[in-house]
């Protein structure tokens, strides 16, 4: 008879324990196991810059990043607006460097498998990308033949072990750009075309440097790459890897009802495109249209692709090949960021139009119009318990 | 005491029975409730019949997030290939009113009617159309491919 009870009461808690268990369709299983750490594959080779996987040459660039010296003035680096110990981003809803810009300064964790650079993607390579800000008058807000004479002042042996020889930059203006104020506009305009090619050669090689230095950093396992690891692999999450009830269904919500896969899909949660979702434009910025803009400024950009210091052969440019140029959805249009680490780096949006990831989520739940171009999102009638469960879900991304 | 475990285990005997029935009648009912997808076929007849289209990913697999080779086939009705045609794309995903994030194109015509169409990159999972425009001696047809994915 005892042993009647205590078969029936095992047979209790068998059921009890199945209840509490998640509950994943295959398909649901197969969503989570390609948003895993684990499904990223390792990081390509970069065909068009010859030194991104040249220890040296990451070495070089890591000081750069680091050097207030790489500005105008001499007190704005690249770590001035990416903090090494802040996800390489400032917690500022608009980057602050010389000037006030109108941008969020991006998190860099995995940014050399961008195909496309910026909110509005308007560089299309690491190097290019790294090139814009110091010549970005709001930003680090240097020119180009200053930074060659710096480069040759305080760095110039290493440069040339790696690059090989620098030009000869006696006879060059102190300060030249194509890009600066008029007096520097001039400047270079005065300089032969031999000597602006030389000064571009440079100037694509600190990108590259940079870019170099930047292919090292990636994204790091979160709690939710250790419960989808487990879930897939069929074993049973302990400790830290347990999703509470809460977490499972904002999980559910995120790949399923709230589509946010659609778009934050992949290991990096992101599709790397370009979508209008209706974000509102703050008030007193200049007018920003996002990747329509970005269009031209990347198909005039010298150091895009087709220019002339790309490496290897244009069969990597397929990107700025296929580009779409010119279609109503990129009104507006933006490029959905990664969502790891999101949760700890408030606030969000192109132009930190939204202080916590509560407000993230119940914009897109209520899914306002555009005020330009159309937005892509629609509502999506979640309620509190559900919004909540989503936030609940993406803080799991950054712990 | 002992009657009411007997009362217990007929009852779990009954419930049993019940889930044993339930799973019969599920396991063996018409799936007619599945909705009907978009047809993704890859060879089809162009709009106006005057072309068979096909379309395929030039190394069989599709990736998502990758800028990718697709051929497109194009024979008579009579089989016989489709030279010199002029090939506009477009596309996009109908229930997210968006086009396609890439501009395919036609780059290279590697005979008997196949063509190279590159840049075609699919970001997300879901419906995806593409659109052909074909322009040839033979005439002017459409042809639209449905990739589920």
């Amino acid at each position: 008879m005892r042993r009647r009870s205590r078969f029936l009461a095992l047979m209790v808690a068998v059921v009890l324990t199945g209840c509490t268990k998640p509950d994943f369709s295959d398909a649901e299983k197969t969503t989570i196991a390609s948003l895993a750490l684990s499904s990223l594959p390792a990081l390509k080779p970069d065909t068009t810059d010859r030194f991104a996987d040249v220890p040296a040459a990451a070495a070089l660039g890591s000081t750069l990043f680091f050097d207030q010296g790489m500005s105008g003035d001499g007190s704005i680096s690249c770590s001035t607006c990416h903090k090494i110990d802040r996800q390489f981003q400032d917690d500022l809803p608009q980057a602050v460097g010389v000037g006030r810009t109108s941008r969020r300064t991006m998190p860099l964790a995995g940014v050399a498998r961008d195909p496309w650079f910026f909110w509005d993607g308007r560089r299309d390579s690491l190097w290019a990308q790294a090139l814009t800000p110091l010549e970005n008058p709001l930003e680090q807000a240097g020119n180009r033949t200053a930074y060659a004479h710096y480069i040759k002042a305080r760095f110039g042996e290493r440069y040339e072990r790696i690059f090989g020889p620098l030009p000869d930059l006696s006879g060059m203006p102190s300060n030249a750009s194509p890009l600066g104020n008029d007096a520097e506009k001039a400047a270079w305009n005065a300089m032969s075309g031999a000597q602006r090619s030389a000064i571009d050669g440079v100037f694509a090689n600190i990108g590259k440097a940079i870019a170099a230095f930047e292919r090292s950093i990636e994204p790091a396992p979160t709690r939710f790459d250790r419960f989808a690891l487990d879930l897939v692999t069929g074993a049973e999450p302990k400790g830290h890897a347990v999703f509470s009830k809460q977490e499972i269904l904002g999980l559910k919500l995120f790949i399923g009802k709230a589509n946010c896969v659609t778009c934050h899909n992949g290991p990096r949660f992101t599709d790397n495109s370009f979508h209008n979702t209706g974000v509102p434009p703050i008030a007193g910025l200049p007018p920003d249209r996002g990747r329509i803009d970005a269009v031209r400024q990347v198909e005039a950009d010298p150091f895009n692709c087709f220019g002339a210091y790309r490496d290897g052969d244009a069969s990597a440019c397929g990107e700025l090949r296929f580009m779409v140029k010119d279609a109503p959805e990129l009104v507006r249009a933006y490029k959905t960021p990664s969502l790891r680490g999101a949760a700890t780096r408030s606030p969000y949006m192109h132009a930190g139009q939204f202080s916590s990831l509560d407000e993230v989520v119940a914009h897109y739940a209520k899914a306002a119009p555009s005020v330009e171009g159309t937005s892509e999102v629609h509502p999506l009638g979640l309620s509190d318990r559900e919004r909540a469960a989503l936030v609940a879900f993406l803080k799991t991304l950054s712990e | 005491m002992a009657s009411i475990w007997r009362y217990l285990l007929a009852g779990l005997g009954l419930a049993a029975l019940l889930v044993g029935i339930l799973a019969v009648v599920y396991l063996t009912a018409p799936r007619s409730a599945r909705p009907a997808g978009p047809d993704v076929s890859r060879t089809k007849n162009t709009a106006n019949g005057l072309f068979v289209a096909s379309f395929a990913p030039e190394r069989g697999v599709v990736r998502l997030g990758q800028l990718q080779s697709w051929l497109l086939t194009l024979k008579t009705k009579a089989g016989a290939p489709v030279e010199g045609a002029a090939i506009a794309i477009s596309g996009g995903m109908p229930l997210h009113s968006h086009g396609l994030p890439t501009s395919p194109q036609a780059t290279d015509y590697l005979g008997d009617g196949r063509y190279r169409i590159e840049g075609v990159k699919f970001t997300m999972s879901g419906w995806w159309q593409l659109h052909f425009a074909i322009s040839a001696t033979a005439g002017s047809d459409t042809v639209l491919f449905n990739v589920v994915l």
